[in-house]
Order: structure tokens, then C-alpha cells, then sequence
């Protein structure tokens, strides 16, 4: 959703506000026909495009055409990399990483203690995912992993972060209440379970090994990866048992 | 510097709001700025090239809530290549490039040998191990740190060592030491009642990951 981007809302501020040289430029002209064909998802939803800055999509559209022209990026290049994280990689990386853990114990072992070695043994390891730590939840203690500095966030097990994750709500209150937070996102801890923030402030990145939910011991490692979420791997969700599955996942 | 990135902890920005089946970007432009900011790195380097980070803090408070996440990135890297003077004010608002402006020329890297952001196989004594007590040092840059401000003169206990990294600290005009003062970095674990007083829960703890340089024996 739109409004949910920059939240507080008043994105219409930073065009009038815009400074840094980088400032509020008018539309160029040779840009506008073309620009609406590009945008790029339908229009029949109910979306307050009235909330988006008018003309952000040119000024990207400037930038990236004077880059083209003076030499310096190849469109279809960026079109690679935009591929790259809508369509290749994404959390089913960390959910191959997470289903080993739960079929292989000498694997999770390995996991736990290196966690850069062994997701590296699945090839998903890359920029900022170079060095990882994972850390485990158990009956005893759930992780739950945030950057309260930027939005940091191991792309390479993970993709690119939510909206959510980069929010300001998220990042200033997963510090000082999260146990509101996962509660929030429909996880609500016994007193007993011991809470800990991982706040992703250097170049360490986290990814929390969810706990393999009751009923799924007759899965294959194939079938677990379809269950493992994003959400679990961040730490704000369990893994639920799949429908179907015996009851016990006790969300 | 202790502007508004720096969050945690802070209260009044209202509920977590997740959305259903979000997609990678919301619009085609935010691809786009993703992209070109991966993409035009490689021209930064042997120029004034501001840092990532430095860059994006220092966007005034009001206007960083304002913007979206791309939003920021887009005013970070069209602020790279105006100081860089790879791209003019007059290229970014019409679109063509300046009549006559020769071509801008990659150059190879500054030969400084400084060392990158990642682990680094340097053999740099270690202060600190695990299980010491330590206190995060009362420290307000007028840079960029990685110190985030709710640790500042707070006790924890280090519980692993993870290796020599670059500093990533940048002085208040946003450039790092020439040698990036290589060392160790530490997860550092803080009991939520050190932090937050009573309103921190008992079975609570925050780990942050913290140079050496933000740490004394405590």
C-alpha cells in the first residue's frame, strides 16, 4: 500500500522541501508520455495514488536517461538487477537454509556455530549476507532480529526487506517493547520465554532458525521449505502447522 | 550524529503496519533507484564519493520521515553524483546530458590500501572476550556511528567476538579515517531493565553489534 511507505505520511512535503542540489526539479517534458505506460501495476485497485509525489517517477526517469546517454549505465543491466530481487532472490533461500536445519542436525550444528559456512554450503551467501549469524528459538528463548540505524537485512537469505522492516515504528520500538511488537504481529509469548533483540548495527546479518512446528515430522525437506515465512525468519511469526497437519503448532 | 535514523527506543510513530503479499517495489521508480544505486558505485570510485550512510542521516529530521525508503535513496545517490560532479543540476532536471560535457571516464580505485567493509584477516589484539563486562562508552559523534544512541553509558556483557572489521565511523564531513582503524567487533548483550529502567521487561535482552572503540571495561 502507498500510504504505508513513509509513514508519517506527507510525502508531498519532500518535493516542496527537497534541497541538496538534488531539489524539487520540474518534470521534463520528453518524459511525460511515456512515463505512464511504465508504471508498471494496474490501476483498477484502490490505491491513493494521491499520496505518491507527482513527479519522483520522472525525476528517476531523468536521472536514469542522463546516465544512459552520458555512458555510464546500461538500462537492461539495472533491468537485471531489479529482476534479480523480484524474481530470484528472495526468503525461499533462507526457508532452504532453515528446512536443512531441521532435517540434518549436524547441518543446524554447523549452522549455529557458523552461520556464514554453512549457508554458504547452499550458495546463498552474497552482499550484505557476506556474514551471518543465526540464532535459534526454542521453547526457552525467541529471536527476533531489527536495525535500528538504517534498514539493514541479510538480502541474499531473505531478499529485500518489507516496508514494515524499514518503518519507523518497527525500528524504534522492537528495542524497548517487543514483546508489544510481536504481539502486534499476532505472536503473543508466554511471560516465561526470554526475548532477544538482535539490533544489526555493523556488517553481521541475522536470520533466526524457527522452531520446525509440532506435526510435520513426516514432511520432507521439500514440503518444510514451502512453510518456512519470511516473517519467521526475522522473528516476528512461528512457522504454523500446515493445514491439514496434526494440531500442536500452538500459535 | 544524534539525529532521527538513530530510533530505538523512541516512541509516537504508531503501529506496525505489515501489508499482504507486499511486493519487492511498490513502483516501477523504486526498482529503478535500486538499481541505479547499485549501479553507478563503480563511478565513484577515485572521486568525492559521499557515504551511503553519512548521506542518508544527514537529511534533515522532518524531511526523512517525510520521504519513503526510496525516496531517501534517490536523494542520497543524485547527492553522490552532484558532488562527485558526474551528473550537473541542469543534467538531473532536464534529462539529456549538457551540450558539449565531455563523457565522464571511470577511474581505477584510489590505491590506498584501505581495507573494505568486511571481515578482515588482520591479526589485531582483542581488549575484550567473551563474558567480560563491558560499558558502552558515552560517545555523540557529529558523524556517522554505528553506535546506536539508547546503549550510550550502559553495562553489558560481551558474548561473542566476531572478528576484525573497518571502522565505518565518518568524521562530521562524512569521511573515515585514512587507515579505517581496523579491530574487533562484539555482541554486546544489554538486560532491557539496564536500557529502559522498569519499563524494559525482565526476560528481555537487546544485542547490538559494537566496535571496540564504543567499549570500556566496565
Amino acid at each position: 500500500m502507498d500510504e504505508s511507505e513513509g509513514r508519517p505520511v506527507g510525502r508531498r512535503g519532500f518535493i516542496r522541501d527537497a534541497a541538496v542540489g538534488a531539489a524539487a526539479f520540474a518534470a521534463p517534458g520528453k518524459l511525460m508520455a511515456d512515463e505512464t505506460e511504465t508504471h508498471s501495476h494496474s490501476h483498477d485497485h484502490d490505491h491513493d495514488h494521491q499520496d505518491v509525489p507527482p513527479d519522483i517517477a520522472l525525476r528517476v526517469r531523468a536521472l536514469e536517461s542522463v546516465l544512459v546517454e552520458k555512458g555510464m549505465v546500461d538500462s537492461a543491466a539495472l533491468d537485471e538487477i531489479v529482476d534479480t530481487y523480484e524474481n530470484r532472490i528472495g526468503p525461499r533461500n533462507g526457508a532452504e537454509v532453515v528446512a536443512r536445519a531441521w532435517v540434518d542436525s549436524a547441518y543446524r550444528e554447523r549452522l549455529l556455530a557458523d552461520g556464514t559456512a554453512a549457508i554458504g554450503e547452499l550458495g546463498h551467501l552474497g552482499g550484505q549476507g557476506e556474514h551471518m549469524k543465526v540464532v535459534a528459538n526454542t521453547p526457552e528463548v525467541h529471536n527476533l532480529v531489527v536495525c535500528t540505524l538504517c534498514s539493514c537485512y541479510p538480502w541474499p537469505t531473505l531478499g529485500l526487506p518489507p516496508v514494515w522492516y524499514k518503518s519507523a515504528p518497527f525500528r524504534a520500538r522492537a528495542v524497548i517493547e517487543p514483546r508489544e511488537v510481536l504481539s502486534e504481529f499476532g505472536l503473543d509469548l508466554p511471560e516465561d520465554v526470554e526475548v532477544r533483540v538482535w539490533d544489526s548495527t555493523a556488517e553481521i546479518r541475522y536470520l533466526v532458525l524457527p522452531e520446525r512446528p509440532a506435526g510435520t515430522e513426516g514432511m520432507t525437506e521439500e514440503e518444510l521449505v514451502e512453510i518456512v515465512t519470511r516473517d519467521s525468519m526475522i522473528g516476528v511469526a512461528r512457522v504454523e502447522t500446515p493445514s491439514g497437519g496434526e494440531p500442536g503448532g500452538d500459535a | 550524529m544524534n539525529t532521527i535514523h538513530d530510533m530505538g527506543g523512541m516512541d509516537g510513530f504508531g503501529p506496525i503496519e505489515p501489508e499482504e503479499n507486499e511486493p519487492v517495489f511498490h513502483h516501477r521508480w523504486e526498482g529503478r533507484v535500486y538499481a541505479l544505486t547499485r549501479a553507478v558505485g563503480r563511478w565513484g570510485r577515485g572521486r568525492e564519493w559521499p557515504n551511503f550512510r553519512y548521506t542518508l542521516e544527514s537529511i534533515p529530521p522532518a524531511e526523512y520521515l517525510s520521504m519513503s525508503y526510496y525516496e531517501r535513496w534517490f536523494r542520497m545517490m543524485t547527492t553522490r553524483l552532484l558532488v562527485s560532479g558526474l551528473i550537473s543540476e541542469t543534467e538531473l532536471e532536464t534529462g539529456y546530458p549538457d551540450p558539449g560535457a565531455p563523457r565522464p571516464e571511470l577511474l581505477p580505485a584510489s590505491n590506498t590500501g584501505a581495507p573494505g567493509a568486511g571481515l578482515l584477516d588482520m591479526d589485531v589484539p582483542a581488549r575484550f572476550g567473551p563474558n567480560d563486562r563491558v560499558r558502552a562508552r558515552n560517545l555523540h559523534p557529529r558523524g556517522h556511528t554505528r553506535q546506536p544512541r539508547y546503549v550510550r553509558g550502559r553495562r553489558g556483557t560481551v558474548v561473542e567476538d566476531y572478528g576484525v572489521y573497518a571502522l565505518q565511523d565518518t568524521d562530521e564531513d562524512g569521511r573515515r579515517p585514512a587507515d579505517r582503524r581496523p579491530q574487533h567487533v562484539y555482541s554486546v548483550r544489554f538486560e532491557a531493565r539496564e536500557l529502559w529502567g522498569e519499563r524494559g521487561g525482565a526476560r528481555e535482552a537487546v544485542y547490538a553489534d559494537l566496535w571496540e572503540d564504543y567499549l570500556e571495561p566496565a
